[in-house]
C-alpha cells in the first residue's frame, strides 16, 4: 500500500466579493456577493514510502489547497485521501504528530528565544520522549551544523541560518512524511547547497518521504526524481523529469548573439521564440523536425550572428511551456 | 507533557519574552495603571459632587470596582492569545497551531500571557482592599472564600468573551471592534451595582452576557447588602458559576469555529 | 500654504479609507455613550444633584458630544508617522520644499479632523433622531441655538488645531524616546481626565476645576461641548477661547523648537 492515496479530490472555495463605494461596505457587513473557485478538481495520486517528489504549478493551481489537505488542516468537499492508513482530516491530532511541514516564508520558531528553547517547545508540545529528542536532536545538529546557533535568539538568525533551524524543528519528532514549501526561498547560493544537501541526506538515509512545492526549478533537477504538475486544480503531468521534458520531444533551446541589438526579428519556421534580451535572442527547437546544422544555417543567411550556442531546454522552459499550453486550452 | 503542565510553561516563555523589552513594559504598565487610576478618580469626583449613588456609597462601588477590574486585568492577561487569533488568521499563521498535535485552544491560550495589565490589576486590588475595609465588613476565611469564587466566575466569563470574539474570527475578520461593547464595555458597566441601570440593558448584561451574576449578585453577599432587586442569598452564592457555563459555551463555540475554517480553508 | 494643504489631503484620503473600523467604531462608542448616561442618570437621582454646576440635559449633550468628536483627542498617534521617527525616515521629509514642522502638523491635522468627520455625523444622527424615535428622548441631544451651533464650530476648530499640536508633540518627542511607549500610554491617561473626556470639567471638584479649565486640554473637548449645549454664552467663552489659542501659539513655539534640536541630533549622529 502507498504510503499516500490520494483520488479524486475536491475543494471548492467561496470568495466573497467586495462592493465599491461606502454603501457597499455597509451592505457588505449583511450579505456578501460570493464567487465559487475551484481550487482542486479531480486530484489523484499515489505517493510511495521514500520517494521525493516535486509538486509545482503556476500560483493559485491548487498546490497549497492539496498540502493542506494532506496534512489534515483542510476537509475536502470530496474524493478520497489516505495518509499512513488514516484520513488526515478525520485523525487531526494522530496525523499531524507523524508530519513535519516547513514554510519557507514563515518560521516556526519562537521569535525572542534562543533556537534550543524552541526545541524544548516542540519536544512538549509533541510529546516526544526525552531520549529520544536528544538523539534526534544530536543527529540534525551535527547535520545541519546548528552547534553555533543553538542560543542564538531567533530574531538574529540569518535567512539561511533559520530555515536549517525550521527544517530541524520539523523532524525533531521523527516525522515519516515531511512537506517542504519553497524552502529555499530567499536564501543564498551556499544556503541553497546545504537545505538541498540535507533534505537528499534524509531523504536517503532515513527513508522520509519528502513532497516539495517550490518555483526554483534547480531545486527540482537537484533533487527530485519525480515531478507532480499542477494547474487550475489538475494534475497535468506526473512522471520523472525526463518524461516531463519528452512531453516537449526532447526539445534544445538555440541562443544567437547578434551583432545587431535592434535588428528586426522575421519568425522562423519549425522554431519558438522564447525571449529577447537585446541582442540575445533564444529560440526553441525540435531537432527531430529541423537539425540544428540546418537551422545556423539559415539563421546566419539571415541575421549577422556574433555568437551562438544550442543546449537541453532548461526545465523552467518546459514549466512555463506547460503552463502556457495550459492556459491557452 | 499533559495538557496543564504545557500551558504554564507556554506562558512561562511569554513572560520571558516580554522580559526581554524590560523598559517598554515598565512604561505600559504605568500607563496602565495611570489609566485605570484616573477612571477611578472620576468615580471619586462624582461622588464628591452627588454624595451617593442611587443609594449605594462610594465604598461599595469600590469593591465592585474592584471586582471587576481584577477580574478582567486577570482574563485579559491570559487570554491575550485569543486577541492574535485573527491577524493570525489573515496572516496565514494559523495554520501553524493546527499542524501541531494539540488541542487549538490550548496553544492559542499559550501563545501570551501580558505582564503590563499587572496595573490595572493593581489598581482594582487598591480598590477591592480599600472598599472591603471601609463598609468594615471582615476577613473571615468564608468571605475570602467567596471573594475568590467570585474572581474566578467573573475570570472565565471574561476570557469566555475573548475566546467568542476569536471564534468570530473564523467568520469575519471585519468589525471585530464591536465585540469591544461586551469586553470594555462590560467592565465599565459592572463597575457600578446593576441596579442603576434600565431593565432592557440589565436583561442583557445578565441573559446574552452573564455579567450580572459573576459580579453584580455575588458581591452583594460579600458585602451583605441585600439585592434592591430581590435576587435571594443563595442566588448571590450560585450565580458565579454562570461565568464557568458561559466559558465552557465559548470554548465549544471555539470548537465549531475550528470546524469551519478547517472546511472551508479561508 | 498649498504644500501643506496637499499633505493633510493625501492622509485624509487614506484615513478615509478605514470604512469597516468606522462603522465598529460607532457601535462601539454608541453603546458606550448610553452606559454614561445611564450611570450619570442614577447620579443625577441623589438630592445634592438639584445643586449640580450642570443640568441632566447638558451632561447629556457631553456624553453624545465627546463620542461625537472622539477622533478629535490627540490619544494617539499617527502610525505612520511613529514609523518613521522611529525608522528615522523623517529626515526625508527635509528634502521637501517646505517646513518640516509644517509638514508634520499638516499629517496630524489630517488624522484629527478627517475621521471625526465620517464618526461624527451618525452619531448625530443617533443622539438626535434614533434616540427619541425609540422612546428615549430623555438621553436625545438637544439641538443647539444657531448661536451655540456657530459657537460650538468655531470652538470645534480651535480643539483640531490644539490637538495637532499635541499630536505632532508626541510625534518629536519619539525622536528621544526608543519605542514611544511612554508617550503613546501616558498621553491618553492625560488627556482623558484633563478634556472632560472621564467627566465633564463642570462637574470636578470646584477648586480642581477653577484650574483645569485654563489647561490646553479644556479646549479640545470641555469648551466646544458646552457651547454647543448653550452651558456657556459666547461672552463668557470668549477668554477662554482667546486662552487656548495662547496654548496653541505656546504648543506649535515648543514642538518647532524640539523638533529643530532633534533633526540636528538626527543629522549629526547620521541616523
Amino acid at each position: 500500500m502507498a504510503q499516500i492515496e490520494v483520488e479524486q479530490l475536491v475543494k471548492t472555495y467561496a470568495v466573497s466579493e467586495r462592493r465599491p463605494g461606502l454603501w457597499g461596505a455597509v451592505q457588505g457587513l449583511v450579505r456578501r456577493r460570493q464567487r465559487r473557485v475551484k481550487a482542486l478538481d479531480g486530484v489523484s495520486f499515489e505517493i510511495g514510502r521514500g520517494e521525493l517528489v516535486a509538486y509545482i504549478g503556476p500560483n493559485g493551481a491548487g498546490k497549497s489547497t492539496t498540502v493542506k489537505v494532506l496534512s489534515g488542516i483542510l476537509v475536502p468537499d470530496g474524493g478520497r485521501c489516505v495518509v499512513e492508513g488514516r484520513v488526515p482530516w478525520e485523525e487531526r491530532i494522530a496525523h499531524v504528530a507523524q508530519i513535519g511541514v516547513v514554510f519557507g516564508q514563515r518560521t516556526q520558531l519562537w521569535w525572542d528565544l534562543p533556537v534550543v528553547d524552541s526545541f524544548e517547545l516542540l519536544r512538549d508540545i509533541y510529546r516526544v520522549e526525552p531520549p529520544r529528542w536528544r538523539r534526534n536532536l544530536d543527529e540534525l545538529v551535527a547535520l545541519l551544523d546548528l552547534e553555533p546557533l543553538l542560543d542564538v535568539p531567533v530574531r538574529q538568525l540569518s535567512l539561511g541560518q533559520r530555515m536549517r533551524c525550521d527544517l530541524a524543528a520539523a523532524l525533531l519528532h521523527g516525522p515519516s512524511l515531511l512537506f517542504l514549501d519553497e524552502p529555499t526561498i530567499g536564501l543564498d547560493a551556499v544556503s541553497k547547497l546545504a537545505v538541498r544537501a540535507f533534505i537528499q541526506r534524509l531523504n536517503r538515509e532515513r527513508q522520509v518521504t519528502v513532497i516539495l512545492t517550490t518555483h526554483d526549478m534547480d531545486d527540482i533537477e537537484a533533487l527530485c526524481d519525480r515531478v507532480m504538475v499542477i494547474a487550475r486544480g489538475q494534475i497535468l503531468c506526473d512522471g520523472s523529469l525526463e518524461a516531463l521534458r519528452t512531453r516537449f520531444g526532447h526539445q534544445r533551446r538555440l541562443t544567437l548573439e547578434l551583432a545587431d541589438p535592434h535588428a528586426p526579428l522575421v519568425p522562423e519556421p519549425g522554431t519558438a521564440l522564447l525571449g529577447r534580451e537585446g541582442a540575445r535572442v533564444s529560440l526553441a527547437f525540435d531537432p527531430a523536425e529541423v537539425t540544428a546544422a540546418e537551422l545556423i544555417g539559415r539563421l546566419g543567411a539571415r541575421y549577422a550572428v556574433r555568437d551562438l550556442w544550442v543546449e537541453e531546454l532548461p526545465i523552467e522552459e518546459v514549466v512555463a511551456r506547460l503552463y502556457d499550453e495550459e492556459a491557452a486550452a | 507533557m499533559n495538557d496543564a503542565r504545557l500551558l504554564v510553561r507556554l506562558l512561562g516563555v511569554s513572560m520571558r519574552s516580554q522580559l526581554q523589552y524590560r523598559a517598554s513594559m515598565v512604561m505600559q504598565s504605568v500607563g496602565h495603571l495611570l489609566v485605570t487610576g484616573i477612571e477611578f478618580l472620576g468615580v471619586w469626583a462624582l461622588f464628591a459632587r452627588f454624595g451617593q449613588l442611587d443609594g449605594w456609597t462610594l465604598a461599595e462601588v469600590a469593591v465592585f470596582y474592584g471586582v471587576v477590574n481584577v477580574s478582567f486585568a486577570l482574563a485579559d492577561a491570559g487570554g491575550r492569545g485569543f486577541d492574535q487569533v485573527a491577524a493570525r488568521i489573515k496572516q496565514g499563521d494559523f495554520d501553524r497551531l493546527l499542524l501541531r498535535p494539540r488541542s487549538t485552544a490550548l496553544q492559542v491560550a499559550g501563545l501570551e500571557l501580558t505582564l503590563k495589565r499587572i496595573g490595572r490589576l493593581s489598581q482594582g486590588l487598591a480598590g477591592l482592599i480599600w472598599g472591603l475595609s471601609a463598609l468594615g465588613v471582615g476577613w473571615g476565611p468564608g468571605r475570602v472564600a467567596l471573594l475568590a469564587w467570585i474572581v474566578v466566575g467573573a475570570t472565565s466569563m471574561f476570557y469566555g468573551l475573548m475566546v467568542v470574539q476569536a471564534t468570530i474570527a473564523f467568520w469575519t475578520t471585519e468589525s471585530l471592534e464591536l465585540m469591544n461593547v461586551l469586553t470594555y464595555g462590560g467592565v465599565e458597566t459592572a463597575q457600578y451595582p446593576m441596579s442603576v441601570y434600565r431593565r432592557w440593558f440589565r436583561r442583557v448584561f445578565t441573559y446574552v452576557v452573564p455579567l450580572a451574576c459573576v459580579c453584580y449578585l455575588p458581591v452583594l453577599a460579600l458585602i451583605e447588602r441585600p439585592d434592591p432587586l430581590g435576587a435571594p442569598l443563595w442566588a448571590q452564592r450560585v450565580a458565579p458559576a454562570a461565568g464557568l457555563v458561559f466559558l465552557a459555551g465559548a470554548l465549544a463555540l471555539w470548537r465549531g469555529g475550528v470546524r469551519r475554517y478547517t472546511s472551508t480553508g479561508s | 500654504m498649498r504644500g501643506y494643504v496637499a499633505i493633510a489631503q493625501a492622509r485624509a484620503r487614506v484615513l478615509l479609507q478605514y470604512r469597516a473600523a468606522a462603522v465598529a467604531g460607532f457601535g462601539t462608542q454608541a453603546f458606550w455613550g448610553m452606559i454614561r448616561i445611564m450611570i450619570f442618570e442614577a447620579f443625577y437621582r441623589s438630592a445634592m444633584a438639584d445643586g449640580a454646576p450642570m443640568r441632566f440635559e447638558e451632561v447629556v449633550s457631553y456624553v453624545w458630544l465627546g463620542q461625537a468628536t472622539l477622533m478629535t483627542l490627540p490619544w494617539n498617534l499617527d502610525r505612520e508617522m511613529a514609523d518613521e521617527v522611529r525608522t528615522g525616515k523623517v529626515v526625508y521629509g527635509l528634502l521637501r520644499p517646505v517646513d518640516l514642522y509644517g509638514q508634520w502638523f499638516a499629517r496630524a491635522f489630517a488624522l484629527r479632523s478627517a475621521p471625526m468627520v465620517i464618526r461624527a455625523l451618525p452619531m448625530f444622527a443617533f443622539a438626535m433622531v434614533l434616540l427619541p424615535l425609540v422612546g428615549l428622548e430623555a438621553w436625545a441631544l438637544e439641538a443647539p441655538t444657531l448661536e451655540g451651533l456657530a459657537m460650538w464650530l468655531v470652538a470645534l476648530g480651535v480643539a483640531i488645531l490644539l490637538s495637532s499640536a499635541l499630536t505632532t508633540l508626541w510625534s518629536v518627542a519619539l525622536m528621544w524616546t526608543v519605542s514611544g511607549d511612554g508617550v503613546t500610554h501616558l498621553a491618553p491617561a492625560l488627556v482623558t481626565l484633563m478634556s472632560g473626556m472621564v467627566i465633564p470639567l463642570p462637574l470636578l471638584p470646584d477648586g480642581v476645576r477653577a484650574v483645569v479649565v485654563w489647561l490646553p486640554f479644556a479646549g479640545l473637548v470641555d469648551l466646544p461641548v458646552r457651547l454647543f449645549s448653550g452651558h456657556l454664552t459666547a461672552a463668557e467663552a470668549a477668554p477662554m477661547l482667546a486662552a487656548q489659542l495662547v496654548w496653541w501659539v505656546l504648543l506649535v513655539a515648543l514642538g518647532r523648537a524640539l523638533l529643530g534640536r532633534g533633526v540636528r541630533r538626527l543629522v549629526v549622529q547620521g541616523g
